[in-house]
């Protein structure tokens, strides 16, 4: 079988930054290529370039055997190549029949919209997607998550792709909705698509790949039919070593409740939540995107303060109104989004990593230069920082060196409560690891951690214990012997009971 | 980058302080070489540019500016702007005026509108911080307030017969010219605090990333409230300064004055889009306007084309601020 798009040795660097080197990829007519790898591995930049976004620095990419080069993503799909990703692009007011055909309208011969056409085509697009329930008339921003993916596969569908890119297609669908997809696109695999399926779900992908592709550190490490691989050697291509060493906590002492939340809710989205967690313990809190994990952990840090509910710390109630308040009572919370919360990209190292503390690093309102000095370089060698010194600014650091600085600034506050939200996310594998040891290691120094993460072998590995978010309520919570991804993942997906929103 | 950062690792070098030096007050040294550059070139095809009087007219009787632009930096690093700073000025230099005609005394004239400033800006920056509203629209409308409620209590009339001993910008100290030391103090002072205040350092942390400065225990809204009343209190200071240059005070708005200061600023460094810069930069970028301004008249140029050369070095100090954050993202 022939290869309708072809990458050969592609390589693709940011600002210095090398995001791809010498990667080569293929996907024939009739094959869903699955591409793996992990947050940062390369994989965005990869479709990216396949769909037009970004020009490759070097290497050749070849549709139906012909070098081209994309100036632009229209480039990409006038050569059959169609792009779906992970958020969909849709406008919320127009029918669905619009959205479709938004760009490429059947027009009468007057020049006008062939209204008539429009949703003749779109109705018959969406019932070889096997969606006859779905209206072609419906405004798109009433639709559900899985609705409005449909809507985007049949816009895609439109212009009669040969090749179709997926990114994380089942990021934020339910089960039965992911099953539904996956034979959409066995499908259109029938029908001679070459379809490339991005995931991180090793399930998925052994459900409808023909063959794989994994990334690491923006290189191949490999291409293989899907017979030749088991989900433990997928694992270990992905992140470099045997497994087993991926997530050291070991076990801990547990002390006395250092937090507890009863019945918090928030307004935007926690309901009626209930836990605690002791000194020594690492609490996962796993959920997909939009079940509340998040908010539950901006509520407790002050920064959306509950609307209902208690927040206990060290056994007495307290009010937390704002992040200055949490930060007192001896909780540090480190953001999901390193950019927006975490750091000021302007300031030096130095000036980040002093930021929770400056009544501490200053006498009188005059800052103590030296003793800020002393503490930014003793978290570039305790967090192994790879910058040129406490001098250098925060915005010319790697990802993973950067949530080090996030982490080093509301260590030296001297928290006895952690809140981690997507504490490896995006950032580079052996960075990943140095966090993990490190959130052991302060389990052992008696800190009572919370960790919010969606990947589930992080939250399975890291937790003594996890709760499960689904919809802003606690929906499971298991202990570690308990926690399977099977039981985990199946919490994190139910479909609530009745249509409640 | 790897290999970089090894040599980095090795103690600095001459050339390697001068770069870190460069990389940390690079708009600063510009503007620096650009004043001695510009003061060099014009005295020697006129030396009468670099007279006793003349360096007067130029350094004394454009601090004002300068003192204004100190307040303004601090409100442009903490992430916002005043688009109303020129019409305060003519507001707090009339009521000086006023209380001096009307037989107060000369500290009371003083210290009245300077207290007013304040009065008047934590007003806007309580608007900014609490209510939310942006505070190039807070500014705007006190911009015409302050405008159109000094024309219509003045009717644009002029004070004279101003006390001697009120005209503190005509006196001298040490033979130099008051207004310079008004400047210069300011400046360092201000300058030293930002650098080593735990205050200065919350500042730049709101402009930086005012998400972060929150989380990490800053009181952002009081933050940018006491930003917004210190800038009122080198208003308040300018006013004097500007009104007591001549022996009458018209009692208007002076044209462009708002927009000379906030020029001021960011030609000096301070990024527009908060976060960066320092008031030693927007005092330079004061004077070089003033010596570029002088320099027209020195040179025969029209003083039309003074506008224009602001215009190209603001277009030019934000292109290179941008630039210089890209290569870094």
């Amino acid at each position: 079988m022939p290869s309708v798009v072809e990458l050969s040795d592609i390589t693709k660097s940011f600002e210095g930054v090398t995001a791809l080197k010498g990667v080569s990829f293929d996907v024939r007519e009739g094959e869903v290529h699955a591409l793996l790898g992990e947050n940062g591995a390369g994989k965005s930049t990869l479709i990216r370039i396949i769909a037009g976004s970004h020009l490759p620095d070097a290497g050749v990419l070849r549709v139906s055997g012909e070098p081209v080069r994309f100036g632009s993503p229209r480039d990409a799909r006038r050569r059959g190549i169609a792009t779906i990703y992970q958020e969909l692009l849709l406008f919320p007011e127009l029918t669905v029949a619009e959205n479709v055909f938004l760009g490429n309208a059947p027009r009468t011969r007057l020049g006008s919209l062939d209204w008539a056409a429009m949703r003749a085509r779109a109705r018959a697009l969406l019932d070889s997607l096997d969606s006859p329930d779905l209206s072609v008339d419906a405004k798109v921003g009433g639709l559900s998550v899985a609705n409005r993916q449909r809507v985007e596969i049949a816009k895609a569908l439109s212009q009669d792709p040969r090749v179709l890119v997926m990114d994380e297609p089942t990021a934020s669908l339910a089960q039965a909705d992911v099953d539904r997809l996956l034979a959409v696109v066995r499908r259109l695999r029938e029908r001679g698509v070459a379809v490339v399926y991005v995931s991180h779900r090793l399930a998925e992908v052994f459900a409808i790949a023909d063959r794989v592709t994994v990334l690491r550190d923006g290189a191949a490490v490999g291409t293989r039919a899907i017979s030749e691989v088991t989900e433990a050697s997928l694992v270990s291509m992905m992140v470099g070593r045997p497994v087993d060493q991926l997530f050291p906590k070991g076990q801990t002492e547990l002390g006395r409740t250092m937090l507890e939340v009863r019945g918090l809710s928030s307004r935007d989205g926690v309901r009626d939540v209930s836990f605690s967690v002791k000194a020594g313990e690492i609490l996962g809190i796993a959920g997909l995107v939009g079940s509340g994990r998040t908010e539950l952990a901006l509520a407790i840090f002050g920064i959306a303060p509950a609307t209902a509910g208690e927040i206990l710390v060290d056994g007495k109630p307290v009010r937390i109104d704002g992040p200055r308040r949490a930060r007192d009572l001896g909780i540090a919370y480190v953001p999901e989004d390193r950019g927006q919360q975490g750091l000021v990209r302007s300031h030096t190292i130095r000036e980040n990593v002093t930021l929770a503390v400056l009544d501490r690093v200053a006498r009188a309102g005059i800052l103590d230069r030296a003793e800020e000095t002393r503490r930014a370089r003793e978290a570039i060698e305790r967090f192994r920082i790879r910058a040129r010194g406490p001098e250098q600014l925060a915005r010319q650091l790697s990802g993973g060196n950067q949530q080090k600085v996030v982490l080093a600034k509301w260590l030296g506050a001297e928290p006895r409560i952690l809140i981690l939200d997507e504490p490896t996310r995006g950032i580079d594998v052996g960075a990943k690891a140095e966090v993990h040891a490190l959130m052991s290691d302060l389990a052992r120094q008696g800190l009572a951690i919370v960790m919010i993460s969606s990947e589930l072998p992080e939250v399975l590995g890291m937790s003594d214990r996890v709760l499960v978010m689904n919809r802003g309520r606690l929906v499971g919570e298991f202990d570690r012997a308990h926690a399977t991804a099977d039981a985990v993942g199946a919490a994190m997906t139910r479909a609530p009971r009745e249509g409640a929103a | 980058m790897s290999e970089s950062s090894l040599a980095r690792a090795r103690p600095l070098r001459a050339p390697a302080r001068l770069a870190r030096a460069f990389e940390a007050y690079g708009q600063e040294l510009v503007v620096l070489g650009a004043l001695v550059v510009l003061m060099a070139v014009v005295g020697a095809v006129n030396p009468r540019y670099l007279s006793d009087t003349n360096l007067v007219s130029i350094f004394a009787g454009n601090a004002y500016i300068a003192v204004a632009a100190i307040g303004m930096s601090l409100v442009i690093i903490s992430g916002n702007i005043d688009v109303s700073v020129g019409s305060l000025i003519g507001v707090l230099g009339t009521i000086a005026g006023t209380l001096a005609v009307g037989g107060h005394s000369r500290w009371v004239a003083w210290l009245v509108p300077i207290a007013a400033g304040v009065a008047v800006n934590a007003v806007l920056g309580a608007l900014v911080a609490y209510a939310r509203i942006p505070s190039i629209v807070v500014t705007l409308g006190a911009m015409s307030i302050l405008r159109g409620g000094l024309i219509s209590a003045t009717s644009g009339a002029w004070i004279s017969d101003l006390p001697g001993d009120f005209l503190i910008a005509q006196k001298r100290f040490l033979g130099v010219p008051s207004p310079f030391w008004f400047a210069a103090v300011l400046t360092v002072i201000v300058a030293i605090w930002m650098r080593h205040g735990a205050f200065g350092r919350s500042i730049y942390a709101v402009g930086g990333n005012a998400d972060a400065a929150r989380a990490a225990g800053i009181r952002t809204k009081e933050t940018i409230v006491a930003v917004f009343a210190i800038h009122g209190f080198f208003a308040g200071v300018a006013a004097i300064l500007f009104c007591t240059q001549l022996q009458v005070i018209q009692s208007t708005v002076p044209p462009n004055l708002e927009l000379n200061v906030i020029t001021a600023s960011v030609i000096g460094g301070v990024s527009i889009l908060g976060g960066t810069g320092t008031v030693v930069g927007s005092t330079l970028a004061a004077l070089l306007f003033a010596a570029i301004a002088s320099a027209l008249i020195f040179l025969d140029i029209s003083a039309y084309w003074l506008r224009a050369v602001l215009g190209l070095m603001i277009l030019a100090t934000v292109l290179a601020d941008m630039a210089r954050r890209r290569r870094t993202i």
